[in-house]
């Protein structure tokens, strides 16, 4: 018997992607890259990627972490890949609102797809830096910080 | 080698009336009882110790050692007394060797700032284990980086021992200081500190004990060590935070230079040149954590009450009986298994990171530590990120330890 709240956190969605987390490699010719570290936890992510005119070709990470952020990095690399940078932001900022349980009227949940799975993370504010762990390193990534360890701190 | 283990006799333990003493534990956590196994971070606190603190500022809130009034006077004999019942705690020889401080870093900092600077050149050698919370490494690399001074590293085995024929390979000519933990907060192990006093003693080196996770488990006596410094935190054995002790030999505290400057620690100031005040006031600049002195004097009469033989008793049969029952969860494996442990099992599992444990087992009322704790490079020494920590106090019981096992059975067959 599991607790409703923790069921909302650990969906079985979230539960595969940890298990059998997808795009979970190097990428060798990646032009971009940032390493992320989570000091709370010690959970630490290395996101790849190629970006061609402006489009995430393709992504991938490494790393160890607990479930919530592997699974995060793992459905980012999935949903973000064939979309534009500015789309990949976009995405990033709703699914920031969606885990730190900033929903207005306006907001619309399906606009997110499968991440919205993590909807759970808004009732454990300490797990949100898990959650947002991909989403900022793939950021910095993209912006070219170079050489620079993002933390969550 | 023989590992220094305190004598202890089996007496009997009410481990229930001990429960009653202690408010906090009667709080219900999602629902469920409070099943606190976070007693490494820090411990709750007795009411004896809550009613000193609440006595203090209700009857007896004054500034000490200055007033002429009768406050002044009362708390001045309060702070005092908790002194002498720290004194006699310890066995030290003298409440000169006694000096309160902020927590057992701010010990370790003291002695690092204040012996580092009279006694550390360019070239000397401060050794530590490899197996010390930040607190015995970070001021130590602070000193030795303001005096050119080099840090050596006792390595550690596998199973979580100080390797003692590599530390004695690491003294030399240089060593001016060895400083190392009594018990692992990260991993249990109790280190063979007798035996490392003596050998660094054999070559005039000075040594410094972090004791901060071993005088809440078992009798600690300064004298029978014959260690130079120790140092504890109020906070891990049932008194406030805020508060702690560093016991120093009266002959190379008397030679060390002030730590900090203020009032209180001196005898007379002009503008050109100030006299330091005798031991142990030199040492205590500024106006002191009196409530928190009189709380630790509270919490050490308390425990002193129970007697710290049987509750080492009560908890060695606590951590045989929860590495036994945890060794029975399937994919768990214990980090640290020294043969003499004390208080804490530290475990990880390869498919589930310990945030994860930490927020299931949160959901059954268990509190334990996820994370570091605070020891970056024993995490590196067994190339882990983090472990779940369950670290045991004198009120924990048989059941709580099931409760604990329970969940993680629970999370293994989510995370299957």
């Amino acid at each position: 018997m599991i607790d409703s709240e923790l069921r909302e956190l650990y969906q079985q969605v979230i539960l595969d992607h940890n298990k059998s987390p997808r795009n979970f490699r190097k990428i060798e010719n990646a032009n971009k890259f940032a390493e992320g570290y989570n000091p709370l936890c010690g959970d630490r992510i290395n996101i790849y990627l190629i970006i061609e005119d402006d489009i995430v070709k393709d992504i991938s990470f490494q790393g160890s972490g607990c479930a919530i952020s592997k699974a995060s990095a793992s459905l980012m690399s999935s949903i973000v890949k064939g979309k534009t940078v500015k789309e990949a932001e976009e995405l990033f900022s709703k699914f920031h609102d969606l885990i730190t349980g900033k929903l207005d009227d306006d907001f619309d949940i399906e606009e997110l797809g499968k991440l919205a799975v993590f909807a759970g993370v808004r009732e454990f504010p300490v797990r949100v830096k898990c959650a947002s762990l991909a989403w900022h390193t793939m950021m910095s990534a993209v912006n070219e910080d170079e050489n620079k360890t993002v933390t969550t701190e | 080698m023989k590992v220094e283990t305190p004598h202890i006799e089996k007496t009997s333990f009410d481990v229930e009336k001990i429960r009653h003493d202690f408010p906090i534990l009667k709080e219900l956590i999602h629902g469920k009882p409070l099943c606190y196994l976070d007693n490494a971070a820090t411990t709750q606190k007795p009411q004896a110790v809550i009613d000193s603190i609440v006595k203090y500022y209700s009857k007896i809130n004054s500034n000490i050692h200055r007033g002429v009034h009768y406050l002044s006077g009362t708390a001045t004999d309060a702070y005092e007394n908790a002194r002498i019942k720290v004194k006699n705690f310890l066995n030290a020889s003298s409440e000169k060797e006694i000096i309160f401080t902020r927590g057992a870093t701010e010990s370790i900092n003291l002695v690092a700032s204040s012996f580092g600077r009279n006694n550390l050149n360019e070239g000397d050698e401060i050794i530590i284990s490899g197996m010390e919370h930040h607190s015995n490494i970070v001021p130590w690399q602070l000193i030795a980086a303001e005096k050119k001074a080099v840090i050596k590293v006792i390595p550690i085995s596998d199973e979580g021992e100080i390797i003692f024929e590599e530390f004695e390979k690491l003294i030399t000519e240089r060593t001016k200081i060895i400083a190392v933990v009594y018990v692992s907060n990260s991993l249990g192990t109790v280190n063979p500190v007798k035996q490392i006093i003596e050998t660094a003693h054999n070559h005039n080196i000075p040594v410094l004990i972090d004791a901060a996770q071993a005088v809440n488990h078992f009798p600690v006596d300064v004298l029978e060590l014959d260690c130079d410094f120790l140092a504890f935190s109020g906070h891990k054995i049932y008194g406030p935070t805020g508060i702690g002790i560093l016991y120093g030999k009266e002959n190379l505290l008397d030679q060390m230079p002030p730590y900090m400057g203020g009032g209180d620690m001196i005898s007379k100031v002009t503008f050109e040149k100030s006299t330091f005040n005798e031991l142990p006031f030199k040492f205590e600049a500024g106006t002191s954590n009196i409530a928190g002195a009189i709380g630790l004097g509270a919490a050490l009469e308390y425990v002193d009450n129970i007697g710290l033989d049987t509750i080492s008793v009560h908890e060695k049969e606590l951590l045989d009986y929860g590495i036994k029952s945890l060794s029975q969860v399937e994919g768990l494996k214990i980090i640290g298994n020294a043969k003499e442990k004390s208080g804490v099992i530290s475990f990880i599992f390869d498919n589930i990171h310990p945030h994860d444990i930490g927020t299931f087992l949160d959901f059954e009322g268990v509190a334990v530590r996820t994370g570091h704790h605070c020891t970056q490079p024993i995490m590196d020494r067994y190339c882990i990120p983090a472990t779940t920590r369950a670290s045991l106090a004198m009120y924990n019981t048989k059941s709580e330890i099931d409760v604990l096992t329970n969940g993680l059975k629970k999370i293994t067959e989510v995370f299957k």
